[in-house]
């Protein structure tokens, strides 16, 4: 079993990977110092929504994708929703395949389209499973009996 | 019975954003400031909230129907919305007597110059890029503090005579650059 500082240390490591890796960008410090005693949970809150979303949105734009007459607008309206999502939690690389996404949309071009879902899925269930393992993290810390470190 | 002195916390921000993420954000970047906060999906939603229902009916009738359940101190919006667009939601409100003098702020994902300049024409008092963060929302507090000190000397209606001036001066501006 680690102990508090062992832990402490493999969590700011952790972090600081995301970071450097570009899965996550500094909006998802900005969430961080959105937490507090009255609002505790907030970090994992706002994930949580964006896991939520993402799927449903990911869902959406798999079956938009394989409509006969395919609404490239209808696509679009999706990625532009999935953009703002992955951008307001900090999902950079999430966010950026959106970009590209839209440029493809706007080309009504279905194999760019095709590509980008592929990519927007995979991005998310990185980036999914990377922030679990950090909330992960935090939950062993603070069942140490330790404090989660602030990341500046 | 002591003076009440009056806090941030009677301030009331209504944000109105199409992503529930981002509704969610918002209301925490604000709630952080003490801000009340009503957060609602679309701008017809936001009229309603607003207490204007059915704007073009308004225009025309006689009376004016100006008592929202709760005075609005600021708006903030999304451009980008289905249905009605910030844009639209914008205008709306600038020609409606009872709320013209709200402050206005539009956010937007895209940096756009042209919109920017558009929305800042038609009266936004500022355009924030998203994601909006807390240092965005510390730039309010000016238009929050002057809207207070003016409306608690402007609670009546504005007369009919007024109104018909406003939208005239509307009119003149229908005309703007296209993107």
């Amino acid at each position: 079993m680690d102990t508090v500082p062992q832990l402490q240390r493999q969590f700011v490591e952790y972090t600081t990977s995301l970071y450097r890796e570009g899965y996550l960008d500094d909006q998802f410090s900005q969430l961080q110092k959105l937490q507090d005693e009255s609002n505790p949970d907030f970090v994992v809150e706002v994930v949580s929504l964006f896991f939520e979303d993402s799927e449903k949105l990911l869902n959406n734009l798999t079956a938009a994708l394989h409509q006969e007459n395919i609404d490239y607008k209808q696509v679009d309206a999706h990625v532009h929703q999935f953009k703002g999502s992955s951008s307001s939690i900090g999902a950079q690389r999430v966010k950026n395949v959106c970009v590209v996404f839209r440029n493809y949309c706007e080309e009504k071009n279905l194999d760019g389209c095709m590509v980008c879902l592929q990519q927007a899925k995979n991005e998310y269930i990185l980036v999914r499973n990377k922030l679990e393992a950090l909330f992960n993290l935090e939950q062993q810390i603070l069942q140490a009996g330790g404090s989660v470190p602030m990341m500046v | 019975m002591g003076v009440i002195a009056v806090s941030d916390a009677s301030l009331h921000v209504l944000a109105v954003d199409d992503n529930n993420l981002v509704r969610k954000l918002i209301e925490r970047l604000l709630k952080t400031f003490s801000y009340n906060v009503t957060a609602v999906d679309s701008g017809t939603k936001a009229l309603e909230f607003l207490g204007l229902q059915d704007v073009e009916k308004l225009q025309s009738s006689s009376s004016e129907q100006c008592h929202p359940e709760v005075k609005v101190n600021l708006i903030i919006k999304d451009y980008c919305m289905p249905g009605m667009t910030g844009f639209e939601l914008l205008r709306k409100i600038k020609k409606s007597t009872s709320l013209k003098d709200i402050p206005v702020v539009i956010m937007s994902s895209e940096n756009v110059p042209s919109r920017i300049n558009r929305c800042l024409e038609e009266g936004a008092e500022e355009f924030f890029l998203k994601p909006v963060r807390l240092s965005d929302v510390d730039k309010l507090k000016p238009y929050l503090s002057k809207n207070k000190r003016k409306t608690t000397n402007e609670e009546d209606c504005v007369s009919n005579d007024k109104s018909r001036a406003r939208y005239h001066d509307v009119e003149e501006r229908q005309t703007f650059p296209e993107d």
